[in-house]
């Protein structure tokens, strides 16, 4: 029966609503005082049946909540025989409660489209090898599954048989299509774009990526900080408050109907809904654009960062050198060249890459013996001529003469930021190659944007050598820099800053840089949602895309104040509906409840903007 | 100790959270530490004593406060 009614309230808010209509329409149209009266007592009954149940099962668990305020008033109301406020009350108090929770879903819509994407079923081998729908929930370690062409991957797995192309955008962003062959990983929830594959389950449910990305979210968009766990505790013991507040007041005036009032008008509505309803938006619009903010508390610290800090040069370069400058000596260039790249295929040195790219396609020749010289380069035989590639100090080793010019050359391309190939033919210098890594591309506006947003200090901390890193810094307008860095003296260095007052914040790929993670006020992972980066940072960038983090800092701003803004509005609501009863006529129950539900709308609504929250170009 | 995790349907009123809460503390079995309602999300999380009370038992609790339960997955911790 309790549960019949509890089920229909939506109805019950309708008909209370055409009896309240008809009500009104029988005292004005047909002027009939029974019409009038009836019509509202039965409102008043039905409407508050759903509420005095709630408040029965409350009470029943030690809670005075919402509903027994309300009841209490809305028999009261009855009781001195004014239906019209007992039956507004109510129906207000029901209709408010349904718009709420029309409109909650929509702030929480960004998180369940997010949720929404875990895959469902998965094609499982049976005993009798043949393969079958199954819930994804019964995928054990260790099946072996097949995912066709167009369905989710169920698990995170390893490819037995077959190959295709693999969608990954729900892990790391990246809308690109993966190819996939024996052997290759997988991830539950990416997309098989192309291809049939057999996979072995390696991890299920909640264990895998996927599955710790929306327990992530979702554990985010319910954590509190501190001070909504102070209003939750303000909250336990107002409710109550106010009931003392409301029978005291009758104790003394003897006037049912202004303590009845006052318990509607202390119903501590918007206070208890509008910071859950900011946190859970700006989390939901994070989702949506590939950052995942840890809960509320990581919201307000990141709100109020003046440093940040990156840990290498890589973050901000685009981890890929190239030949950015380079000069020849003598004659037969076309030929060092020729040979240079013959004896560059046989390395695996990054350089070596860098140099190839910039050489193409040209006459290789074979290499006859190869030497490769510690921290200096190669020495090889080619054509029977001796090729030395390699630094300054391999050159010195093999007697190679450097004129005056190369001298200069190379003074120049140190100067800019570049590690130098050099090549030496028969002990004559022949190429000099500068290689250095590219600034990626939109970087230097993000960080522009990070200024305007209120950041003070820019910082990289890198491992490379003090030119290089100048050389970013100067180029991209940081505040400061500093290479030959050792992951003990990154940590050292935030410590050093955080004494001097500044909130830091650090962003790293979690690879080896957890303890200055952890040690920032916020930790801030740039990886393909890997697990360490997950679990030490947090704030996770999921696709490396640079450009999120000034959206990421600008919506943490905007949810922090937005979370101000529920709180002013909820608090300022119950002190303006108490003064007015004191100080003026007009204020009466239904008043009071109106008003309360449209803040709570309010707080609502100014919530929902967050979603639509993007950085202004 | 059994891990649960308990699926409701959409929560919107916070004063909800504390209601399922104190009911599902009372119930024998269950850690209280353990014990997690989550708002937002419309889940409830907690660990329990599968000897001492059964899932259906702490469900029951929770449906007669008038939240329906959708699902309810059981791990053992």
């Amino acid at each position: 029966m309790q549960r019949y009614i509890l089920n229909k309230k939506n109805q019950i808010t309708l008909i209370s609503a055409i009896l309240i209509v008809l009500g009104f329409f029988g005292r004005f149209g047909l002027d009939n005082v029974m019409i009038f009266n009836g019509s509202l007592i039965i409102a008043s009954i039905l409407g508050v049946a759903p509420i005095a149940i709630q408040a029965y099962q409350a009470l029943k668990v030690k809670v005075v909540s919402i509903d027994v305020l309300v009841t209490i008033a809305v028999i009261g109301a009855v009781l001195i025989q004014n239906y019209e406020e007992s039956a507004i009350v109510t129906f207000l108090f029901l209709f408010g409660s349904y718009l709420e929770q029309r409109t909650l879903n929509k702030t929480r819509s960004a998180i369940k489209e997010l949720t929404e994407l875990a895959p469902e079923n998965a094609l499982k081998q049976m005993e009798n090898g043949e393969f079958e729908e199954v819930e994804v929930d019964d995928v054990d370690e260790g099946d072996i599954l097949l995912v066709k062409t167009g369905a989710k991957v169920p698990v995170d797995g390893t490819v037995l048989t077959g190959e295709g192309h693999i969608n990954e955008a729900s892990i790391t962003g990246e809308a690109v299509p993966v190819s996939k062959k024996i052997d290759s990983e997988v991830f539950a929830g990416t997309i098989l774009e192309n291809g049939t594959i057999q996979i072995r389950a390696d991890r299920i449910g909640e264990d895998t990526t996927f599955g710790r990305i929306i327990e992530l979210v979702e554990e985010a968009q319910d954590s509190k900080s501190e001070a909504e766990r102070f209003i939750d505790r303000f909250s336990k013991y107002y409710t109550p408050a106010v009931l003392i507040l409301g029978f005291i007041v009758w104790l003394f005036s003897k006037d049912i109907e202004l303590a009845i009032t006052i318990l509607v008008l202390g119903c501590p509505g918007a206070l208890v809904i509008g910071v859950p309803v900011s946190n859970v938006a700006g989390i939901g619009n994070g989702a949506r654009n590939g950052v995942l903010l840890k809960g509320s508390e990581v919201i307000n610290d990141f709100s109020r960062v003046d440093t940040i800090v990156f840990d290498k040069t890589g973050t901000l370069t685009v981890g890929n050198p190239e030949v950015a400058e380079k000069e020849f000596y003598g004659k037969n260039t076309e030929e060092a060249l020729g040979y240079l790249a013959s004896v560059e295929r046989e390395s695996d040195h990054p350089l070596a890459k860098a140099v190839l790219q910039d050489i193409g396609e040209t006459t290789i020749s074979a290499v006859e013996k190869t030497e490769v010289v510690k921290g200096g380069g190669i020495v090889a035989k080619v054509n029977g001529h001796r090729i030395a590639v390699g630094n300054v100090a391999l050159m010195e080793r093999e007697n190679v003469k450097l004129v005056k010019k190369a001298q200069k050359d190379i003074k120049r391309f140190e100067k800019n930021g570049n590690s130098l190939v050099l090549t030496a033919i028969d002990g004559e210098l022949k190429v000099l190659m500068g290689i250095r890594d590219q600034i990626r591309p939109g970087v230097k506006q993000d960080l522009q944007r990070l200024k305007k947003l209120g950041v003070k200090n820019l910082v990289v901390l890198s491992g490379d050598n003090q030119g290089t890193v100048d050389l970013v810094a100067q180029e991209l307008g940081l505040t400061e820099a500093h290479g030959h860095m050792l992951p003990e003296g990154k940590s050292a260095y935030i410590e050093k800053v955080q004494q001097e007052g500044h909130i830091v914040a650090f962003v790293g790929d979690g690879v080896n840089d957890s303890p200055s993670l952890a040690l920032a006020d916020i930790g801030i992972a740039m990886g393909s949602g890997t697990d360490v980066a997950i679990e030490t940072s947090d704030v996770v960038l999921m696709n490396s895309d640079f450009s999120r983090l000034p959206h990421a800092l600008g919506l943490t701003k905007s949810t922090s104040n937005n979370m101000k803004q529920n709180i002013i509005i909820a608090v300022g609501v119950v002190i303006i509906l108490l003064a007015s009863l004191l100080f003026s006529e007009w204020m009466n129950m239904s008043i009071g409840m109106l008003v309360h539900e449209l803040s709570i709308l309010v707080v609502i609504l100014n919530g929902m903007r967050l979603l639509r929250y993007r950085l202004k170009r | 100790m059994q891990k649960a995790v308990i699926q409701l349907e959409t929560l919107s009123c916070p004063s909800c959270m504390q209601k399922i809460e104190n009911a599902v503390k009372g119930l024998n079995g269950v850690d209280q530490d353990s014990l997690k309602v989550l708002f937002n999300a419309s889940k409830v999380k907690l660990d329990f004593d599968s000897e001492a009370v059964a899932i259906n038992d702490i469900e029951k609790a929770i449906e007669n406060l008038g939240y329906p339960v959708i699902k309810s997955k059981v791990k053992s911790a």
